[in-house]
């Protein structure tokens, strides 16, 4: 009953869904604002209907309702709990619904929050929204409905893949989706600006919010997705160029241009046209990505060319809307007047050449992407893999990393180079020592490695120069000094924040890259072997029952000079309601570097076994990195010049130019 | 001691089999290095974007003792990825090589990034020519001396 009380809540929603698209519109070319006031109503609806339809989908997993034929598919009695909850996300329709969830909610916040938009503009955006929902809603109900019943119920559902049966999995796809679907706001704004034919400095203060929480969210994501697939997958590596991988990549590399264009938009009113072709690009790359997971394209072409309802309906979304926003873009920008002007050394300058790199570098994953798709639609087959990828993209996202501390100290409008470079020389001192002692202990053969710290240290030291500068700590004394630091606005604290956080990232993929250490080997219990500088001992195996699994438990004795410094117990599950075996690695963190050791088959002696084991110097880093980004962009969210709701400053209109 | 029923579970799990199984191992450290090389760049067919140097599928392990025999009879890198490429295609290079489809692929960010920068020239020399809207009329210079001038006549600002 629960079941098709939620059902029947989600055909409703998309009856409000409709209605949030065409009245509020209508509203606006008619200058009625009763039909205008309807969109903020129609979204709080939305939000209510469809979660009432998701909690209905959560109960059926929790009471392990088996007459559903989605529950069968991927729920199981003696699921853990937390794994019953994530199983309704982690299958194709309850993983559509989480995203029409998070679409809801994002337009019942511009509906709650955006108390100080304009009455047309809010109704413009939250109509486009409702076209969104609208799509999502009909997409879920004619070709991925989770609350289909079936006549014969069984009496134990199929269970979980196991590989997704982990926390990661329970956090991962929200977090991507807020990301995805947040962008749907800037999508949104932009569609809105381009029908009221009018965009100015303000247009960008509400937006950047939105923007930086998306972009947040998805930093969250895709660094939750590596951590879980280095962990789980057992194969010791962080990021795999896999098709999956960089569909959420794309989103992320433009979301953060349209971060910094915005942000030129909001403090100089250049860059209009620009900003609104980003917004349309980075939703475009958000349903992209969300229709290359999801329509089985990728698994292969031919598997979506048999069963094509599904993904012919994704790639109808994708027109409508990637194509819909273009063509209003070709037709409309040209009424968009064009704001103020800038020398192209200046910060503009910079964040434009950061716009140029980064778009250029989600040009070319999105080409190398889908080109072995297209070449295989046309019968040839091409592969394009990890080599490909970090040969281009490296130099590509190396430019940009090298222009980062940079453009924070260059001036608005006019910039002077030279004197950025001044205040930059002690920074390029710092990174070129941590540089050249790399090379220097290390030889010749890491050159590569030595570049790399001395970039990363560049980006790392470097994005706290524009404090320093403005501080001024050697003109003005100490105290003085922490003063003029604590009256800078909070979003140049985040500014440093992030662009610290990327140098970390930066700094644990070339360290893990250039001195992971790596053994494989056949071991039998009492033997030790020495990896890193750790000499291992293999204890020995034994057998545990788990919830829904057995488990081969190995247990290792790491010593370092002697000592005993830490225990791994890498396994092997067998699941048997899938009757599959996951190998689950034997991960310990010791300082920032972290050891990794994985079982594998039986060895060719008996009792032996063959163990793979790395030590990952300051491997952590590439994710403590992002979580630093996300501090830094949380720090910027919460600058009360951004804050939602907000008044405008009256008088400051810009902020403290950069000192000298 | 329960390790002979870890061991009976072992056996019987027979499931993946780690990457590279250092029974496939060739003695010569420096050969063995090439091989690797090599491997981490060739495609396990059967996989969804796997390397044969990370793959447990039956193939990967097959085509990794391909490699290393191939290597041990003394081809160069080259010729071990000409032998496999004429046995099972383009398609197993992970790294395209350039011509056909894979000239587009290496050339494209060098065209992306001319295309931008043609763009931006442009962008900066149509900024650059004065348009007539930037000039300011006779009544708007006049407005704006007023503005500039108190009631004597003296400079303002």
């Amino acid at each position: 009953m629960i079941v098709e009380f939620g059902h029947f809540a989600l055909i409703l929603a998309l009856a409000v869904a409709i209605a949030q698209s065409v009245l509020p519109i209508a509203g606006f070319f008619r200058r009625d604002p009763a039909l205008m006031a309807v969109a903020p109503r129609a979204s709080l609806m939305l939000l209510l209907l469809v979660a009432i339809a998701f909690s209905a989908l959560t109960y059926a997993y929790l009471v392990s309702d088996f007459s559903v034929l989605n529950v069968i598919e991927n729920s199981h009695s003696e699921k853990p709990l937390i794994f019953k909850i994530s199983g309704v996300w982690g299958n194709h329709e309850g993983s559509m619904l989480l995203w029409a969830l998070i679409l809801a909610l994002f337009g019942a916040a511009v509906a709650l929050f955006g108390g100080n938009l304009p009455l047309t503009l809010k109704a413009n955006v939250l109509a486009v929204q409702g076209w969104i929902s609208t799509a999502f809603l009909a997409f879920i109900l004619t070709t991925s409905n989770p609350f289909l019943r079936v006549a014969e119920p069984p009496m134990e559902g199929k269970d979980l893949n196991p590989v997704l049966q982990d926390i990661g999995l329970a956090i991962h796809p929200p977090l991507l989706y807020l990301g995805y679907v947040g962008f749907s706001i800037a999508f949104a704004f932009a569609i809105a600006a381009l029908i009221e034919g009018r965009i100015d400095a303000a247009w960008a203060r509400w937006v950047r919010p939105w923007v930086l929480a998306a972009w947040i969210f998805l930093t969250a994501g895709i660094a939750m997705g590596s951590y879980w697939a280095y962990y789980e997958l057992g194969w010791g590596g962080f990021w795999f160029w896999d098709p999956v991988e960089n569909a959420s990549l794309m989103p992320w590399l433009v979301g953060t241009a349209l971060l910094h264009s915005a942000v030129v938009m909001e403090k100089r009113e250049a860059l209009k046209v620009w900003t609104v072709l980003l917004a349309i690009l980075a939703f475009s790359l958000s349903l992209l990505g969300t229709f290359l997971v999801r329509s089985g394209v990728l698994t292969s072409v031919h598997a979506f060319a048999n069963d094509p309802t599904r993904g012919v309906f994704i790639l109808a979304i994708l027109c409508l809307f990637i194509g819909g926003g273009f063509a209003m873009f070709a037709f409309r920008a040209g009424t968009l007047r064009q704001g103020g002007l800038f020398a192209p050394l200046s910060r503009e300058g910079a964040l434009v050449l950061n716009n140029v790199f980064l778009t250029v570098a989600a040009g070319v994953v999105l080409f190398g992407t889908l080109v072995p798709l297209i070449v295989s639609a046309f019968g040839g087959a091409i592969s394009v893999g990890a080599p490909y990828f970090n040969t281009v993209f490296g130099p590509l996202f190396g430019v940009t990393l090298l222009v980062v501390p940079l453009g924070p100290l260059l001036a608005w409008k006019r910039g002077d180079l030279l004197g950025a470079l001044e205040r930059l020389w002690m920074v390029f001192v710092i990174a070129a020592l941590i540089g050249l002692a790399v090379a220097w202990l290390n030889g010749a053969t890491h050159l590569l490695a030595a570049v790399g710290f001395g970039v990363a240290a560049w980006v790392l030291v470097g994005a706290f120069a524009e404090l320093w500068s403005r501080a001024r700590f050697r003109e003005v004394g100490l105290a003085v000094g922490f003063q003029r630091l604590a009256g800078l606005p909070r979003s140049t604290f985040g500014t440093a924040l992030a662009h610290a956080g990327l140098g970390l990232t930066l700094l644990g993929i070339v360290s893990t890259s250039a001195f992971q250490s790596e053994a494989i080997l056949e071991m039998k219990p009492g033997d030790t072997t020495t990896v890193g500088g750790y000499s291992v001992t293999f204890d020995g195996i034994r057998n545990t029952p788990g919830s829904n699994y057995s488990e081969m438990l190995a247990t290792m004795t790491v010593r370092k000079g002697g000592t005993v410094r830490f225990i791994v117990s890498p396994s092997r599950r067998f699941y048997t309601a899938r009757q599959m075996p996951t190998s689950e690695a034997g991960i310990r963190t010791h300082g920032l570097s972290q050891f990794y050791v994985t079982l594998g088959g039986e060895g060719r002696e008996t009792g032996s076994v063959v163990v793979r084991m790395w030590e990952k110097p300051l491997v952590t880093l590439i994710w403590l990195g992002a979580l630093v980004m996300m501090a830094g962009g949380a720090l910027s969210l919460a600058d009360r010049r951004l804050r939602v709701g907000a008044p405008k400053p009256a008088r400051r209109a810009a902020p403290v130019v950069v000192a000298d | 001691m329960r390790l002979p029923a870890a061991i009976a579970l072992l056996l019987a799990l027979a499931g993946p089999a780690l990457a590279v199984d250092p029974s496939e191992r060739l003695a010569d450290p420096a050969l063995e290095a090439r091989a690797r090389q090599i491997s981490e760049e060739l495609r396990c067919l059967v996989c969804q974007n796997q390397s044969i140097d990370a793959s447990d599928a039956q193939l990967a392990k097959d085509l990794r003792i391909l490699v290393r025999e191939r290597i041990a009879a003394g081809d160069s890198d080259d010729a071990v990825r000409d032998f496999l490429v004429e046995r099972y295609g383009e398609f197993v290079l992970l790294r395209p090589r350039p011509h056909g489809v894979g000239l587009v692929l290496w050339a494209l960010p060098a065209a992306l990034l001319l295309l931008a920068a043609g763009g931006l020239f442009i962008a900066v020399r149509r900024r650059a020519a004065p348009s007539g809207s930037e000039r300011l009329s006779a009544e708007e210079e006049a407005a704006l001396n007023a503005l500039a001038q108190d009631e004597d006549g003296r400079p303002n600002i």
